[in-house]
């Protein structure tokens, strides 16, 4: 046995590690939570670091999951060892290839965060639905249910698919597995090697595709034929079991890890036994052993192996006094006779009883749990066990949730606890930008990699991007830690509140047991901390004998040069109180990991470091906490007393994060929410406002256009309307002849909703010549401003909106009276994105249909709680769906399909009802121009007009006519994604969708990485940049999707950045949605994956700009008609080094730390680069062209 | 021929030496322009601003990625961890040049902070600088400030770090002061061993679509050598253990040579090398010899000086201002009758 090396990692590390260090070829492509194996593989290899056989493996990022899967087929095909990892949607498009590697028997281990699958509503948490769609590809199902299993059956995988020559997925459960850190002991290289078998890997290479051996598979077969050649394979999976078992029983010897294909554990003499596979292991273990300890006779059946499905071994397992058995699924097949464990179990049980291998059948009961990382706890496990000892338990049942629709789900009783031995439980609530996560990571490390401890941890994350909250749920004790749910009520011995804030927003003492420890950062003196306590937290304190810690981490942070980072100062206190670790001990660790994190960055960084760790004790105060609650005030509600009622009975549970709680009746059946959900939830983020100096002001409109957040509004109203409005609310006479003399201004910030990103100010070109800090707009602090607004927007809110007919969208100062149909998202502070889709449905949002990509813009588009498209006050506004990643321009399409039909059939009925409805307004409906706000409201009105006359049409026609009639006015389709959909996975849809010649919008909001998957590389991506598989920089250009759209010649093509030039922005909107075939808007969006501040968004969008990186131009067909060339260009030639452009952002400078050589190489290829564009485009503009004769083609 | 000269007290083969520039980044241009027969070498500036500015930057941006965002958790830039910021890349590149070269290397520091002249001026030194060239950037943009003022923030900076290190100093400095060659005698007075004249700084110009300032840098032009031609000739000779370099603007061995005339010591090349590559090093010392040659000379210190304020009959032509000039090309010639 070779010596231990315990490590801490999260699951996603763990596989990654055996992966790249058993294989060749990588192909990986992002998806959420199977990322980071791609990311650690792409890391790894560009540090040089090598695999067994002494080389860096190959890793390339393909277009999509299916590209990935298709070269990896290619790679095995042509000798080389090959992985890829993936999740959910992705795991589904590699199906069709699955087929063919495992039915020419090719050896490959396919490594799977398990996921949920997007079905009524997407979500990235984990369950089994994925790999359970893949049962029949002939792939072999082994289920890995913790991390140091993750990393021993990547192993025994990777050397059983070599034996077997049967390919196999390896799979554990996304987030609870694929996220949480644990202390394993790391399989050294020695023992990798052991389990290789180096003949396996020359007989792999001797079946490959070699020239000087050829052969041909992937032939076509016919019905004389296929059927026996499909037979051939079942003595390979006859004897795959035996193979897996004994690789088990290899590494065994190897580690002294032994593992089962079935293991059982609890009462030999069990009756009652429950079986699963995966994370949710680790708590029906706790639960079973408990019971069993107890003299209960029940036991667990641990599933490894699920594919090919082994009777045998599972007849092994299985004590032979067993009577009943509950077998959980973690996933969903609607219509089945059962989930597929089950249905395999009850199968193989009666086998066995027909074959005579078994005397009697036990009883079996299916049933379903932890979808989407739902919780599943040891009270859940008893409660299956308990029904499964009832003598009519209920079948296809469900844990975890309340179902009062089918009645399917189990009560349980949550007191129920196995006994924890010696472990310290602690939970952590911070903000995401405060570093709490990062911390309790390096606590774990610390207290984990220093000390025999054991240690775990797994983090919540948010589902926002601005203001996110974390909560961290850490255990440590003697022993290993297989505790896979949260700590729950009572559980915990430390609590820490990172942010003040949380006081009145969240129970966080809810978790706290008896005698438990509380530490609140908060700027309140420990003597009058207490009164910041709601009422009930005191109580609980009170009851609970809870010590309460203060400290005003924000004041150190400041005043030892942290700035806002207040990390390293809470995880000293969490040391220095929670006594995991001597206070001194501890405390020298913390400065060992700086001294390891910033040894080589600084003495600046180190000695700031230090000095907030020496000031932390100085600053940590104990409350003294009286003997009564002294408080009279609770949580206010999450939402107001005016929200409709979906939203108090709903959606403020899912705000109050007690989301859990909400029974199945109260969910809608077909994934359809209310929209214009997100002003209801007040989030008051800012730690500055705005505040609008009328007298300087010049209505220019710019700061709402930038504003990511719709923050700040625009209206013009009459006079008089001014007379209610708060004392402190602002107006000012309207500026220019298109308004009547006596309307009034006013720019009105929202402070619940503003996150202070301060963009509104930097872009305001107005300042005070007397006083030239003083801009039009200038931040202050939030508390100065946010009561004095917060009656203003209330004001503002009831303003009437003004008349859209008489607004010139090209003008932006128009454009922006206009009421925004797309607010207070959970976009990152300082968003490059929202403000294009906010300006779309400013413009067009009382017509738009949304297919949205996956990606940033679905999930700030459609995450719950809330979401962000609203309505006008008629009730009109954008309606919204996301399909999937790869197909959304396609799905945009079909929407398009589907308005253009009805119109098509209403046009149809028309002229059939012409008498009965009457000639005029037939002729007028049916001729109407609708180029026009004006045109769109009069066909509006003649649409109305013939609703109520068909009320008394008495013909057939007439009630289709009804039903579709609405699609009369004016439909604007616009389909909605980032780079990676547009450039990489729906590439070849958008192509299709523009060749098709339809009446389409396209917004590609590009961000020049795979943004919402935490900054993967796309083909978007410029060359010299440092991405997540990218590691070492990209070293190709960007793709112009924009020359590749303007090939079809009748396609609308802008390439836009409004932080550069707003009004080209604006126009290029106006013309694509107005060209009556397919346009494309390529939008420059700034992101944090650019490591650059966003309150510098513009400034940046203006460098790309200026660079030559992002050239403006739009290419209109229409001109073509004219004998015009379509093609203008709206920026000037390159007038800064790129230099300069890369400098300003960490994505480029960072490589020069890195790869110095290369990031030289790549700015002088670049700088070349951007000057030969800019001449073609140049070039290409001026053009001579002649009138074109053949028409455009047009849709209708 | 002899091309030999001194400066900074070294002893150097030719008067050529490449001022900072981002050649000076990589030892294989580095070691090109050696081959190409420069003399010394200066580096590219290590600016103390930036270095904050890029430790600051790398901190934020690398170590403190939290989103707090489900799908992308801790970091969404590669997790690069082993690399290192502050001075610490300076160093290494000078200890390489170092190494890689056998030619003097000068290392270029521009500050903001006392401390980090002195802290940066010995991290410098100790990692084998063969002398220090102070690039003392800095816009008297507040009007309250006085010009000596000004001139004294420089001579402080000079002792300070005059005092902490042994190396030659050399002072790169703006044409920005009402008496130049004052401040170069009192330069030198506070114990400078050379000056470089003049330094070039970024303008900052107006972008008017967006009407926001941004940088400009153009390269320079023949003609703005001027500028340091007449400074030199009129400093040549009359400060002692002075070093006296000429930059910005020398593209031609023709250039080279007037510097040269003029008195100077060495002259620095930089935007020439950025457009034409090492090998105009090569190109101008090849142009100054064939000079020489053609005029007769023999080394290079026959050559300093000749047309210095020292040398010429009428010194005050290098004192006359530009529209002097402009009537002077109107006047008449002394013998012809009119």
């Amino acid at each position: 046995m070779s010596q231990q090396q315990m490590v801490t990692l999260d699951g996603n590390e763990a596989a990654a590690y055996v992966a790249h260090m058993t294989n060749e070829v990588i192909a990986i492509y992002p998806i959420t939570p199977a990322s980071p194996m791609g990311e650690w593989s792409d890391e790894w290899s560009s540090l040089g670091i090598k695999n067994l056989w002494g080389t860096s493996p190959d890793v390339i990022e393909m277009q999509s999951e299916a590209g990935a899967v298709a070269s990896l087929h290619g790679a095995l095909q042509g000798g080389s060892l090959s992985t890829t990892f993936t999740a959910s949607q992705g795991l589904l498009l590699m199906i069709p290839t699955m087929y063919k590697v495992a039915g020419e028997l090719t050896p490959t281990v396919l490594h799977v965060s398990a996921r949920s699958l997007a079905a009524q509503a997407l979500s990235i948490f984990g369950d089994h639905s994925d790999v359970m769609a893949c049962r029949a590809t002939g792939y072999a199902m082994f289920c890995s249910a913790n991390i140091q299993e993750i990393m021993d059956f990547s192993l025994i995988a990777q050397a059983a698919t070599l034996e077997s020559r049967v390919p196999f997925l390896h799979f554990f459960d996304g987030f609870r597995s694929s996220h949480e850190v644990n202390k394993i002991d790391k399989l050294p290289v020695d023992t990798i090697r052991a389990m290789i078998d180096e003949s396996l890997v020359t007989a792999h290479r001797e079946r490959a595709m070699n020239p000087d051996h050829p052969i041909i598979r992937g032939t076509s077969q016919n019905p004389d034929v296929y059927f026996q050649g499909r037979e051939t394979v079942n003595p390979f999976y006859a004897a795959l079991p035996g193979i897996l078992q004994a690789q088990m029983d290899k590494l065994a010897k190897l580690t002294g890890r032994q593992y089962k294909l079935f293991e059982y554990v609890g009462a030999p003499d069990a009756e009652r036994v429950v079986m699963l596979m995966g994370s949710g292991i680790g708590a029906a273990e706790e639960a079973v052993q408990q019971l069993a300890d107890q003299g209960e006779k029940v036991g667990l059946i641990k599933v490894r192996l699920f594919r090919p499905f082994s009777p045998q071994h599972l007849l092994a397992a299985l004590p032979v006094t067993t009577q009943k058995i509950a077998v959980l699924d973690r996933c969903k097949e609607p219509g089945a006779n059962g989930e597929p464990m089950y249905l395999d179990v009850v199968t193989a049980l009666s086998e066995s009883v027909t074959e005579g291998n078994m005397a009697t059948m036990p009883r079996v009961i299916g049933g379903r749990y932890g979808l989407s990382s739902k919780e599943f706890t040891p009270a859940m496990v008893k409660a299956v066990l308990d029904e499964v000892a009832k003598d009519k338990p209920k079948n296809k049942f469900t844990v975890g949730i309340i179902d009062d629709v089918s009645h399917t789900s189990l009560d349980w009783d949550p007191s129920f606890k196995p006994a924890a031995k010696g472990v310290t439980e602690c939970v952590f609530y911070g903000l995401g930008s405060d570093g709490t996560v990062s911390a309790n990571k390096n606590s774990i490390k610390i207290i984990a990699e220093e000390t025999p401890n054991f240690g775990q941890g797994y983090f919540e994350y948010d589902s926002k991007k601005a203001g996110a909250v974390t909560v961290s749920h850490l255990r440590f004790g003697p022993e290993p830690i297989n505790s896979t749910y949260l700590i729950g009520e009572n559980e915990a011995s430390f609590v820490a509140c990172h942010q003040p804030t949380f006081l009145t927003r969240y129970e966080m003492l809810d978790k706290a047991k008896q005698g438990a420890t509380f530490l609140l950062n908060s700027p309140t003196p420990p003597e009058k901390v207490w009164d910041d306590f709601p009422k009930s937290m005191q109580q609980q304190i009170l009851d609970k004998g809870i010590k309460v810690y203060v400290i005003d981490a924000y004041d150190i942070a400041e005043k030892t040069g942290m700035g806002r980072r207040i990390n390293t100062i809470m995880q000293t206190c969490f040391f220095a109180i929670s006594g995991i670790l001597p206070k001194d001990e501890a405390i020298a660790q913390i400065k060992k990991a700086v001294e390891k994190t910033y040894g080589k960055k600084g003495q600046k960084l180190l000695d700031r470091n230090f000095a907030a760790i020496d000031a932390t004790l100085a600053g940590l105060h104990q409350v003294q906490v009286p003997g009564q609650t002294t408080s009279d005030f609770e949580r206010p509600p999450v939402v107001p007393a005016d929200a409709p009622d979906f939203l108090q009975r709903v959606t403020s549970t899912l705000i109050a994060g007690r989301g859990n709680e909400l029974p199945v009746s109260l969910m809608p059946p077909d994934g359809t929410w209310p929209t214009g959900t997100t002003q209801y939830e007040k989030r008051n983020i800012a730690l500055e406002l705005p505040k609008w100096e009328e007298d300087l002001c010049t209505q220019c409109g710019k700061c709402p256009l930038v504003c990511p957040h719709a923050a700040i509004r625009a209206k013009v109203f009459p006079a008089e309307l001014a007379d209610s409005a708060p004392g402190d609310f602002l107006h000012a006479k309207v500026k220019g002849k298109d308004f009547p003399e006596d309307y009034r201004v006013t720019y009105q910030i929202a402070p619940d909703d503003c996150t202070g990103c301060g963009l509104c100010v930097e872009v305001c070109p107005i300042r005070d010549r007397k006083d030239p800090k003083r801009k039009a707009l200038n931040m202050l602090p939030a508390e100065e401003r946010h009561d004095i607004e917060q009656p203003n927007w209330d004001f503002f809110l009831g303003l009437p909106e003004y008349d859209r007919t008489k607004l010139d969208g090209h003008k932006i100062k128009h454009a922006m009276m206009m009421q925004p149909l797309f607010e207070f998202s959970g976009a990152c502070v300082g968003c490059g994105e929202t403000p294009y889709v906010k300006l779309a449905t400013q413009l067009f949002g009382d017509r738009m249909l949304m297919g949205n990509a996956t990606g940033c813009s679905s999930i700030y588009g459609g995450n719950l709680p809330t979401t962000p498209y609203t309505t006008d006050p008629e009730g009109r506004g954008p309606t919204w769906n996301n399909s999937l990643f790869e197909d959304t321009a396609e799905f945009g399409l079909g929407l398009r399909l589907a308005v253009d039909a009805q119109n098509q059939q209403a046009r149809e009925m028309l002229i059939v009802l012409a008498d009965k409805i009457g000639t005029d307004l037939v002729d007028g409906l049916l001729n109407a121009d609708q180029s026009t706000e004006a045109g769109i409201h009069e066909q509006r009105q003649r649409v109305a007009a013939l609703k109520e006359k068909l009320k008394s049409v008495k013909a057939p026609e007439a009630g289709i006519l009804a039903s579709v009639c609405e699609h009369l006015v004016k439909r604007s389709v616009w389909i909605v994604g980032g780079d990676g959909w547009a450039y990489d996975i729906g590439y070849g849809g958008v192509d299709h969708v523009l060749s098709t010649g339809r009446d389409v919008n396209l917004l590609v909001l590009d961000t020049e990485v795979y943004s919402n998957t935490g900054g993967q590389k796309s083909k978007a991506t410029p060359m010299g940049a440092v991405a997540k598989f990218a590691a070492g920089g990209k070293p190709t250009f960007k793709k112009d999707l924009a020359m590749m759209a303007m090939a079809y010649e009748n396609v609308y093509v802008a390439q836009v950045a409004f932080g550069a030039k707003d009004v080209q922005t604006v126009r290029a909107f106006l013309e694509a949605e107005s060209y009556p075939g397919p346009s494309v808007l390529i939008c420059y969006s700034p992101c944090i994956a650019h490591g650059v501040d966003m309150s510098n968004n513009l400034r940046q969008q203006d460098m790309a700009v200026n660079s030559g990186h992002w050239p403006l131009f739009r290419y209109d067909p229409r001109k073509i008609d004219a004998g015009d060339n379509p093609l203008h260009i709206d920026s000037k030639r390159p007038s800064i080094p790129y230099r300069d452009y890369l400098a300003s952002e960490t994505r480029f400078s960072v490589l020069n730390r890195t790869h110095p050589d290369d990031a030289e190489r790549f700015l002088k290829l670049a700088q070349k680069h951007v000057e030969s564009k800019y001449s073609l485009y140049e070039q290409l503009a001026h053009l001579a062209w002649q009138k074109s004769e053949k028409p455009v083609e047009k849709a209708d | 021929m002899d091309l030999t000269t001194k400066y900074l007290g070294l002893d150097l083969k030719n008067p050529i030496v490449p001022s900072a520039s981002p050649l000076s980044k990589s030892v294989d241009q580095s070691k090109q322009l050696e081959d190409a027969g420069a003399a010394a070498i200066i580096m590219y500036s290590l600016f103390e601003e930036a270095i904050t500015a890029d430790t600051e930057t790398m901190n934020r941006f690398l170590h403190h990625q939290d989103t707090g965002f489900a799908e992308i958790g801790e970091s969404i830039l590669p997790d690069w961890q082993d690399f290192s910021t502050g001075t610490e890349p300076y160093l290494e590149n000078l200890r390489a040049l170092k190494e890689a070269l056998d030619i003097p290397v000068i290392a270029s520091l521009n500050g903001v902070s006392p401390s980090g002249w002195v802290e940066h001026g010995r991290e410098l030194q100790e990692a084998g600088a063969d002398a220090l060239e102070l690039n003392v950037y800095y816009v008297a943009a507040d009007i309250d400030q006085p010009g000596n003022v000004v001139e004294e923030r420089y001579l402080e900076i000079l002792r300070t770090l005059k005092n902490s290190i042994s190396i030659p100093i050399n002072m790169k400095l703006s044409p920005s002061f009402s008496s130049v060659g004052n401040m170069v005698q009192r330069m030198a007075a506070a114990g400078a061993d050379g000056v470089a004249l003049f330094n070039r700084f970024y303008q900052p110009d107006i972008n008017t679509d967006s009407l926001r300032l941004q940088p400009s840098l153009h390269p320079s032009t023949s003609a703005e050598a001027l500028l340091a031609m007449r400074w030199i000739a009129i400093l040549y000779g009359r400060i002692d253990n002075l070093s006296l370099g000429a930059t910005g603007g020398i593209h031609t061995a023709d250039d080279a040579v007037k510097l040269l005339l003029a008195g100077a010591d060495v002259v620095h090349l930089c935007s020439t090398l950025l457009k034409n590559g090492a090998g105009q090093t090569d190109v101008i010392l090849k142009g100054i010899e064939q000079w020489m040659e053609d005029q007769g000379f023999e080394s290079v210190e026959d050559v300093r000086g000749r047309v210095s304020a020292l040398a010429v009959p009428n010194p005050a032509e290098f004192e006359r201002a530009n529209y002097v000039n402009i009537i002077d090309s109107y006047s008449f010639s002394p013998g012809v009758m009119v």
